[in-house]
């Protein structure tokens, strides 16, 4: 291996892992609001990728279906629970995306408008997967919750299957050009890549540290009856970090798209690649994922070259470093539950 | 072989196995039977970790794999019989288990499940990459299981032998439960703490029943390589891992029958759905994944307990049998003499960030005598008594117990020497009857392990346990009130029964966190004879306590905390007196 070689397989893993730590802040986002490991992140990762290139062809894709389904029980459960306006007001959204989308799909929109589209289909997704299937457990311990997010992956990839079928699809990057630095090239698509991290990363700490709401959501994340208390919603906050989630999950899916082969359940292995980086900040800091993400990323990219059958085995071998690190470093409380 | 199989119940569920392969059911049911049982073999690991130890695993699968790849490889490539695989397989499991349990299990329960995934998912594309073990096709042309020339891989000779091995696997999981080493892992879920501070180290029990769960997987994964012949990667994947725990919420992750219930129904279910789905869409793929994940989540939200529970609803609840009226006492520990030294707090601090919660506080309790620590909310009285229990780490100073320094260690090996305590919110396992959480006070007077419960060869131990159990419920005046489960006390019952386990412990020295709080004026009536008995006997007692009444009745000295500090410290009569005290209480005129 030369310098050149390096330096490309560097610039490959810190663009991958860019995307990592999208998700690795969205897993510690979720986690530190509702305590649930939300393993299902992956998913929004595929149905935004996959979303996009059912558009390019020009069909409706199958998420707006399965959009309006989810809905419709997300409304019912809601008009149960609080009457037939709330109801109604949870179909809003969801109506609005796949009415637009499914209106805007044959006409062949330009990139980027189906890219906005494709978002705020998946976005929408986001609110109703955590009224229908968290919002009346938010008392249960992380346990259940983290079985209940596997139930949901579950669920999310066989829906993947039936309205996207088993094909595999590559969506178009959004920029072709090419940089040459010297031995290394840099992609237009790298580029957005890194920009969009980091604008996201910063959109996020703007939101968290400068308004209202970014503080409400942090007030729950702290003490879930306290903030009840203090008017803050915790079916709200619950339903706007999962918004926040599934946004930051779409946008990792039309980043990534480009440069790999998506099928119905990729978006899980990137979910989790990303998730080990939230791991190496023990759930909790959003800096250190970011650092723990670019890290996976560059030792996938590494590990591609040397024993590329053995990339995924090296992978997720590095937890256990990881959780050793971990373990060594934080003091243990004996309560957790 | 007595000893294992104690009850009638039991001896007929193994005479059954037979009798079912003697029916003249077709083979397809056999083969289906077969799977159920090799399922519900890994499901038990998972009652006993997830169900009652509160710790979840999603790469059951990987250890089964690994029990199926390693007899796998070693019949075909070095010849030897399956019976000496199967003893390899669970040396390698025992040590790749062991490696992730000692990793994991020291930090919060979540970090387990997910370093499970990630262990399931390497383990997976190991398999399916390594040249020796075949990749993605996996190994063919096993051997079937065999003794002698006698074939008992196939048919109804496996089914005997896996559903032999299962309920043997069942017993003893049941028997383990229903012991020392068991009760100390049914605390795990909920109550640590009080484990620690009953002197079971919690830390070792969360890495032996981990060990457990994945040597019983790993037996599955070996009955299972014998019996499909070939072995690959598929079958171990992270998918059947989330399975395997889907399953045991399906049948019930409490009890040891939801194992068998829940393999059971979802074996049954999915090949109904594997042919039924497809034909509905119209093309092939694993359509009942969607099936299984709203299904897990409708009965998490609307049957945590899973279907067993609704068929132990009907079961009759069976009474412990008395049977230690006769057993010996447990061995007592020497106790100090009236007047000796026996607890020296010597100039404690605890500091929390800018916060000085204790500040220099010292006392000493002689033996027979009745400590009172008192002061008014936040003074710092339960920092005080969770330092000196080992809860909490010092800052600074230093805790003397029988004239041995004690600070600096944690609760577990402070409780062995001991000092019982009780807990300010009461801390028990809801689940367990009143006798069985005494019990587990006795928890480092007793020795027998996890094997002995298992094979019952501990049932001295256990009678001497709960007759000292018995003995310490009667002394408070519980008795009648033993085979009630914990969790349906009152407020009272309930201290009363935290005041009978520490009492359990034959403890040198007793503290009590808050022993009235909640309770009615005839309870703290009953509380302070009992206070004043155990003195009379000799016990010494730390009592923290806002009940001015109790403290000043039964106490022989008080030491007053107000924000961190000491206060004063003298008898009930000085302590009345003591101007500061009253405008510590009740503040001062300007």
């Amino acid at each position: 291996m030369d310098f050149s070689i390096a330096s490309i397989l560097l610039l490959d893993g810190m663009t991958n892992g860019a995307v990592y730590a999208l998700l690795g802040l969205a897993t510690v986002l979720v986690f530190t609001v509702t305590r649930v490991i939300f393993i299902p992140q992956g998913e929004f990762v595929s149905y935004g990728a996959l979303t996009l290139a059912i558009l390019q062809t020009g069909k409706v894709p199958g998420t707006v279906w399965l959009l309006m389904g989810l809905a419709l029980v997300a409304a019912l459960m809601e008009w149960r629970s609080s009457g037939l306006k709330s109801g109604l007001k949870t179909l809003l959204l969801p109506a609005l995306a796949s009415g637009l989308t499914w209106w805007a799909a044959p006409l062949q929109l330009p990139l980027l408008i189906q890219a906005i589209l494709s978002i705020a289909v998946v976005t929408a997704f986001g609110p109703l997967v955590y009224r229908v299937a968290f919002q009346s457990l938010e008392s249960a311990s992380p346990l259940v919750l983290l079985i209940v997010s596997v139930g949901v992956h579950f669920a999310m990839t066989g829906f993947g299957l039936v309205f996207f079928g088993a094909e595999g699809y590559r969506s178009p990057s959004f920029w072709d050009t090419r940089f040459n630095l010297g031995s290394l090239t840099l992609t237009g698509q790298a580029l957005i890549i890194f920009i969009a991290a980091l604008a996201l990363i910063a959109m996020l700490w703007l939101f968290f540290e400068r308004t209202l709401f970014g503080k409400a959501l942090r007030a729950t994340a702290v003490n879930r009856t306290g903030a009840r208390l203090m008017g803050v919603s915790t079916h709200t906050a619950g339903q706007l970090t999962f918004l926040l989630a599934a946004m930051i999950g779409a946008i990792s899916g039309l980043l990534i798209g480009p440069s790999t082969t998506v099928f119905y359940d990729s978006g899980f292995l990137i979910g989790l690649k990303g998730f080990i980086a939230a791991v190496v900040a023990g759930l909790s800091s959003y800096p250190v994922a970011l650092v723990g993400a670019l890290f996976v990323g560059v030792v996938e990219s590494f590990a591609s070259f040397w024993a590329s059958s053995f990339k995924e085995v090296i992978v997720f071998t590095l937890i256990l470093p990881v959780l050793l690190w971990r373990s060594l470093t934080t003091v243990h409380s004996d309560e957790e539950h | 072989m007595l000893n294992f199989l104690t009850s009638w119940k039991w001896l007929i569920l193994f005479a059954l196995v037979p009798l079912v392969a003697a029916l003249p059911l077709p083979d397809f049911w056999i083969v289906q039977l077969n799977y159920i049982g090799l399922y519900a073999l890994t499901c038990l690991g998972l009652v006993l970790l997830t169900g009652v130890s509160g710790l979840t695993s999603f790469g059951q699968a990987a250890f089964v794999g690994m029990g199926a790849y390693t007899t796998a490889w070693i019949t075909l490539n070095l010849g030897l019989s399956p019976w000496i695989a199967l003893f390899i397989g669970l040396a390698l499991t025992g040590v790749a288990s062991l490696l992730v349990g000692l990793l994991t299990l020291r930090m919060s329960g979540h970090f387990l499940p997910l370093a499970t995934i990630c262990w399931g998912l390497a383990l997976y594309y190991l398999m399916g990459n390594l040249d020796a073990l075949g990749k993605y096709d996996g190994l063919l042309g096993l051997k079937s299981l065999s003794i002698g020339d006698f074939d008992l891989g196939q048919g109804r000779a496996f089914f005997v032998l896996t559903w032999l091995i299962l309920l043997t696997a069942v017993v003893g999981v049941t028997h383990l439960l229903d012991s020392r080493a068991g009760r100390a892992i049914r605390s795990l879920k909920t109550a640590t703490q009080m484990a620690e501070a009953m002197g079971i180290n919690t830390f070792r029990y969360k890495v032996t029943v981990f060990v457990l769960a994945a040597w019983l997987a790993c037996i599955a994964g070996w009955l299972m390589a014998h019996f499909q012949r070939t072995v690959n990667p598929s079958a171990f994947g992270l998918k059947m891992g989330i399975e395997y725990l889907f399953m045991t919420v399906v049948g019930g992750v409490g009890t040891v029958w939801g194992a068998l219930i829940g393999s059971g129904l979802v074996k049954l279910l999915d090949d109904q759905l594997q042919t039924l789905l497809p034909k509905l869409m119209g093309t092939s793929g694993s359509y009942e994944v969607i099936v299984f994940g709203i299904a897990m989540v409708l009965i998490l939200k609307y049957l945590p307990e899973g279907l067993w529970s609704l068929v132990a609803r009907f079961l009759p609840k069976s009474q412990r049998k008395v049977d230690w009226a006769e057993a010996a006492a447990l061995p007592e520990r020497s106790k100090p003499k009236t007047g000796e030294l026996v607890l020296d707090v010597h100039d404690i601090r605890k500091q929390f960030g800018g916060l000085m919660a204790v500040n220099g506080i010292g006392f000493q309790i002689k033996a027979g005598q009745i400590v009172g620590l008192i002061g008014p909310n936040g003074a710092g009285k339960s920092t005080t008594f969770n330092l000196i229990t080992g809860v909490l780490g010092l800052t600074a100073g230093h805790v003397q117990f029988r004239g041995e320094t004690i600070s600096g260690k944690s609760s577990r090996e402070i409780a062995r020497r001991g000092m019982a305590r009780t807990f300010q919110h009461v801390k028990m396992v809801a689940d367990m009857t009143v006798l069985e959480n005494v019990a587990m006070g006795a928890y480092s007077r007793t020795h027998q392990g996890v094997l002995a419960g298992m094979l019952r060869t501990n049932r001295q131990e256990e009678k001497q346990l709960f007759k000292e159990a018995q003995r310490q419920l009667e002394r408070i005046g519980m008795g009648p009130l033993m085979h009630e489960l914990a969790g349906n006390l009152a407020m009272g019952p309930q201290r009363m029964m935290e005041i009978a386990r520490a009492l359990c412990a034959d403890p040198a020295l007793l503290l009590l966190d808050e022993p009235a709080a909640g309770l009615r004026h005839k309870e703290k009536q009953a509380l302070a004879d009992v206070l004043r008995q155990l003195k009379n006997e000799g016990v010494s007692l730390l009592l923290v306590e806002h009940d001015m009444d109790l403290v000043m009745d039964v106490c022989d000295h008080l030491v007053v905390m107000e924000f961190g500090t000491l206060l004063t410290q003298g008898t009930p009569a000085e302590i009345q007196q003591n101007p500061a005290v009253r405008a510590a209480y009740l503040g001062t005129e300007h």
